[in-house]
């Protein structure tokens, strides 16, 4: 039979393999195939597996993960030729439920970046239009899935790196709430925000694979036991006494394109025909200083988890001199501009003097985001908003100016400092892009979020392939 | 405020052993100026009774029953290292 990449969800594949009638490998080859046709143009895919163990469904992996046997790079020269001798504990769990990884995706450096354009191996690009970026740091999982290059893909956020990019591929993506994913052998960036988590073509497949990587590990001791997953039902329509809080400044904040505005005004207005009670609320210094906030707390962990990289045990190496010319030579020629311009503004906010000053005020506006999120959720349910200010913006239009390239996580980066879970989802489309929807939860509340998301998700209809792929 | 020098880029750099070009330098020099500009707006809050938040579980410890496990045999753990001699990663002289 033919498959069509573009529209096969996992839970269909899923079907077709136990009906028996599509081989794993028939399924397997049928994407290597949609990748040798579109991905010389997308550029999602850093590295594609020819084959690949499992009898299951094939899955995209972003290149932040470690994955025994292949080349995991972080986007980045300095990892140029790691090749990890273990699994991640989300690669493991994926195995384990016989998914067999397509490759490694594209992402920014380090995961540090909106857009794809910071990875060292060359930018993404979009599959709605390819002379726009991916969004980022996830562009190449986020690519991949909407351009029918893998029906799902792992992903990881810090800041936005999942939400953003399914926002500006048009697919759906979980940000889960810190502690319930494993980073056990993922490429560490700023510990106390990285999460792993699903990019998909739906809500019912994104809530299926956190099902199968969600839970405590004993080899990450920040994860904790997690509340058993519910896979949304396909009839699950309607939005009876769900709880709905618009935060005021997160849907009026300056810069969200009039096209946005109007698609998510439209998805809050379709909520409330579904049942649910809508209402105003308010986190006015979460969005006010959720960004400096953000840009003091990565940076600074950053500059300790990129300590590591200095030539002796793995990754690129230069000679030197000495040992500390050599050091230096390495991290010179093996970080790009963005982890260096990273590694300097969280060192110069750790050092002495300025701790205090930077580091301490932001360790104590985070306690400030968290509270007012907190006091929120006593009245509601779950809390929506634009996932991107923007949709999908021209390759090079923000390489030069690194302070507007932040602005694109505003919305996403006070939840994530909260540590809270969040979905995109796609509501609609401005200037024939996709637009996301953002939805986020208390703690743990991954099953509203679903819940929320698919009965949205019905209501839209939103067809997922890209215009000019139809 | 909150401008950052030429010498100070050099410290930082130092300290986070960069080596810089000197185009570097300056390039780094106004894109940081810029971006500790914007950050340094956490100033404006009054958050002396407010307690840091350094992650956002309720966890203090995690405890786990302890169990040997094998660990990455030495063939494993020096796979990836730019020089080895014997069973030791070898770097040049400190």
């Amino acid at each position: 039979m033919t498959l069509e990449t573009l529209t096969l969800t996992a839970e269909r594949a899923n079907e077709l393999l136990a009906a028996k009638e599509i081989s794993s490998d028939e399924l397997f080859a049928a994407y290597l195939s949609a990748i040798g046709e579109r991905d010389p143009e997308l550029h999602a895919y850093l590295y594609v597996c020819d084959e690949s163990p499992g009898g299951g469904i094939p899955i995209a992996i972003k290149d932040v993960i470690g994955t025994r046997g292949i080349r995991t790079t972080a986007g980045s020269k300095m990892l140029e030729s790691y090749v990890p001798v273990f699994d991640a504990t989300v690669i493991e769990r994926c195995k384990a439920r016989g998914l067999r990884i397509l490759g490694k995706t594209n992402t920014d450096e380090f995961a540090m970046g909106s857009s794809t354009e910071n990875s060292a191996y060359g930018p993404t690009h979009n599959p709605w239009d390819p002379t726009r970026v991916p969004g980022g740091s996830g562009g190449g999982s986020a690519a991949a899935v909407s351009g029918g290059l893998a029906p799902w893909a792992l992903g990881s956020d810090t800041g936005g790196s999942i939400k953003q990019p399914s926002a500006l591929c048009g697919n759906v993506g979980l940000r889960p709430t810190y502690g319930t994913v494993s980073r056990y052998g993922v490429v560490a960036f700023a510990s106390s925000l990285d999460q792993v988590g699903p990019v998909a073509k739906n809500v019912r497949d994104c809530a299926f694979l956190y099902s199968i990587i969600a839970g405590r590990d004993v080899n990450d001791s920040t994860t904790v036991d997690v509340p058993e997953v519910v896979v949304p039902p396909l009839d699950g329509r309607d939005l009876k006494g769900v709880r709905v809080g618009v935060p005021k400044e997160l849907n009026d904040a300056e810069g969200i394109e009039p096209g946005v505005r109007d698609a998510v005004r439209d998805a809050i207005e379709l909520a409330a025909s579904l049942g649910a009670e809508v209402g105003e609320c308010s986190l006015p210094r979460s969005v006010e200083y959720g960004l400096a906030c953000y840009y003091l707390v990565a940076p600074a962990e950053a500059s300790s988890n990129l300590a590591r990289y200095d030539g002796v045990r793995y990754g690129l190496r230069e000679q030197g001199e000495d040992f500390r010319d050599m050091v230096m030579r390495t991290r010179d020629a093996g970080f790009g501009d963005e982890p260096k311009r990273r590694i300097m503004l969280g060192t110069y906010a750790l050092s002495s003097g300025y701790y205090d000053a930077y580091y301490g005020k932001a360790q104590r506006v985070r306690t400030v985001i968290k509270r007012e999120h907190d006091a929120a959720f006593e009245q509601f349910d779950v809390l929506v908003s634009p996932t991107s200010p923007t949709v999908a913006f021209e390759l090079g239009a923000k390489t030069e100016n690194p302070l507007a390239m932040y602005l694109n996580d505003l919305l996403t980066i006070p939840s994530c400092m909260a540590g809270l879970p969040g979905l995109s989802i796609p509501c609609g489309l401005s200037e024939g892009l996709p637009v996301g929807l953002q939805l986020i939860g208390p703690q743990f509340a991954e099953n509203t979020l679903f819940r929320v998301g698919h009965a949205l998700e019905t209501g839209i209809g939103f067809d997922i392939v890209p215009e000019r792929l139809r | 405020m909150a401008g950052i020098t030429r010498d100070e880029v050099l410290h930082v750099a130092r300290l986070a052993r960069l080596e810089l070009t000197d185009a570097e330098v300056e390039k780094f020099q106004g894109q940081l100026s810029a971006i500790l500009e914007a950050v340094s707006k956490v100033a404006e809050l009054d958050l002396s009774d407010v307690p840091p938040t350094a992650h956002t579980l309720e966890i203090q410890n995690a405890w786990d029953d302890h169990e040997p496990r094998p660990s990455l045999e030495h063939r494993d753990a020096f796979s990836n290292a730019p020089d080895r001699e014997d069973d030791y990663f070898r770097t040049p002289p400190a």
